[in-house]
């Protein structure tokens, strides 16, 4: 074969991916640690002082000072509470609601599972940020509207994944035999369908997870998140919009965190995707 | 197809029952809201009750909110006071303008990236960037080329939205991250589309690797990409709301936002129905699409 030789090699390229994952594994790490222990990292996120205001980052502040002669690096740490808290939330929020539902359509008769899913079906024909925005409408601005919003508006694809593994589940043997061994229902769907269905959620939701991060500081940005002077990054970025032409870092730096953040969550996830590829129920 | 479009209908109503349950459970009274800051006296709350048939039971307000819609009466702006189309309509032009461009040019950028970096080191740069591009909140990415493009070399305004020079860089900052996502989808699809027999009979009749990789492999990697044109959209119209925000540029993003601030619940309302409406025409596009890009489909 000479013709093979003069073309790229079809074959994936093998990355060195252990550093990646191991550096993305670090910094996530690090951004937890932070949103537990904010204090440990940084000092206050609140303090003022009029004469600093504005300054570039340099050694006595890392990341610079914001317009009230903040420090912008204790912002960022303590600000990981906020956006990380917000991400997971709506992550399980959306997992939870999404399994449950997931199941209870996959169980049920074929009308109630084409309502559940058309159900799905019209949650996911909404874009992202527009859905929220609508539940923000209902639910309020703040920490809590913004769980709710997002953990609704991405349910779809947990359900999804849960209905149709549900689907395979159902016809496996080991559940006909239970069903001759007269298993109660709550006992069979309990002890034999959702071990076998949940296996890809948890690696669907450490990516699902990334996504929520940036609705979340999207949403925050435009001033739907909590409010000022909580340091939350998409807020942080906002803010600092106004000064961009003075000072680039009090903007830019909080969005390379979140940047980061979520570039580790997608690196991560996908090396779980991976690993754990095919081996669903 | 026929079963397409039902599909499509039913998410449709589906999606416009969700939107009402929503202004249903919207807290605060609707009389309230549609006040705001004006007058408000017991004969005023009498007159807007009656006016805006808000004593008839939910029931009859849902059927009646669902016969309008279908003729493409979407309301009245709560705040405003002038019909909800009206409020949308004015506004929609920047936007699309916005989307389109964005959508095009991202696009075209994913074809190029797809088929030009083949080489594995090049592959290599590109799905770094990719991942970079798709992993950034698309608002710091405004802020950036702001910062270089705007403030440092003055090249581009700094705000607004007349002319084309103030749409170059909220267009670029919406392709991108398109870009990085269907970048991956083609090469992807590119990838898978090689191994295939039909290239190593392409080959033999003596075609380049130009043709066989854009007549052959690309062709089939679209079909993916395709799938993604609903996607592609809500990212579009999402990312123009946050991006019309960076940018200071008129458009459905000021509309939705400050639909959602003072509680504007038809505006708002209106916004949802509408992307949800453009998002099933789409998709049924996607399916026509299918019949054209596959000969395959076409006979069965």
């Amino acid at each position: 074969m000479t013709i093979a030789l003069d073309r790229p090699l079809p074959v994936r390229i093998r990355r060195p991916r252990g550093v990646g994952v191991a550096l993305a594994g670090a910094f996530l790490a690090f951004a937890v640690a932070a949103a537990a222990l904010p204090g440990l990292f940084a000092g206050d996120p609140l303090a003022a002082d009029p004469r600093h205001v504005l300054e570039a980052p340099s050694a006595a502040h890392w990341f610079g000072t914001d317009q009230l002669g903040r420090d912008v690096f204790d912002r960022v740490v303590h600000g990981a509470r906020h956006s990380l808290t917000i991400g997971i939330a709506a992550t399980l929020v959306a997992a939870g609601l999404g399994v449950l539902l997931g199941l209870l359509a996959g169980l049920s008769h074929k009308y109630a599972d084409e309502a559940l899913s058309r159900g799905f079906d019209a949650l996911a024909a909404f874009p992202l940020l527009l859905l929220a925005l609508l539940f923000v409408a209902v639910a309020g601005p703040g920490t809590m509207g913004l769980i709710v919003a997002i953990g609704i508006a991405t349910l779809p694809h947990y359900a999804r994944v849960v209905r149709s593994q549900t689907f395979v589940v159902r016809q496996a043997g080991y559940v006909t035999q239970a069903v001759a061994f007269g298993d109660s229902r709550p006992r069979l769907v309990l002890r034999h369908v959702l071990p076998n269905v949940i296996g890809p959620i948890p690696v669907l939701a450490v990516i699902g997870l990334g996504e929520a991060i940036l609705a979340a500081a999207g949403l925050s940005f435009l001033g739907m998140g909590p409010q000022p002077p909580s340091p939350e990054w998409g807020a942080m970025l906002s803010e600092g919009r106004g000064y961009l032409s003075i000072a680039w870092w009090t903007s830019i730096l909080p969005g390379v965190v979140v940047t980061l953040v979520v570039i580790s969550l997608t690196v991560v996830g996908r090396r779980l995707h991976r690993r754990f590829e095919g081996r669903t129920a | 197809m026929l079963r397409r479009l039902a599909t499509g209908l039913v998410v449709l109503w589906a999606a416009a029952t969700a939107a009402y349950l929503a202004l249903l459970a919207a807290p605060g009274d609707t009389v309230d809201a549609i006040i705001g800051d004006g007058a408000d006296t017991p004969l005023i709350r009498a007159q807007i009750i009656q006016e805006w048939h808000l004593d008839r039971p939910a029931v009859v307000q849902y059927l009646d909110f669902l016969w309008r819609a279908l003729h493409g009466d979407l309301g009245r702006s709560y705040l405003l006071q002038r019909p909800v189309a009206e409020v949308i309509g004015g506004q929609l032009a920047p936007t699309l303008t916005l989307a389109s461009s964005a959508g095009v040019l991202g696009v075209v950028l994913a074809l190029v990236l797809a088929i030009t970096t083949r080489r594995p080191w090049a592959r290599r740069v590109s799905s770094t960037l990719e991942l970079v591009l798709v992993s950034t909140p698309p608002f710091l990415i405004g802020i950036i080329l702001l910062s270089v493009f705007s403030f440092r070399l003055g090249l581009f305004p700094v705000s607004g939205g007349q002319g084309f020079a103030s749409l170059v860089l909220p267009a670029v900052t919406l392709a991108l991250p398109v870009a990085g996502v269907l970048t991956q989808v083609l090469r992807d699809g590119v990838d898978r589309a090689l191994d295939e027999p039909f290239v190593v009979t392409a080959r033999a009749r003596g075609l380049g690797e130009r043709a066989v990789l854009v007549r052959h492999a690309l062709r089939h990697a679209l079909l993916p990409a395709v799938t993604l044109i609903g996607w592609l959209f809500g990212i579009l119209l999402g990312g123009a709301v946050i991006i019309e925000t960076v940018f200071g540029r008129p458009g459905l993003g000021q509309v939705t936002l400050n639909a959602v601030t003072s509680e504007d619940m038809p505006v708002v309302l209106a916004v949802v129905v509408f992307s949800a409406f453009v998002y099933v025409v789409l998709n049924t596009l996607a399916d026509l699409a299918y019949l054209i890009i596959d000969p395959r489909l076409r006979r069965s």
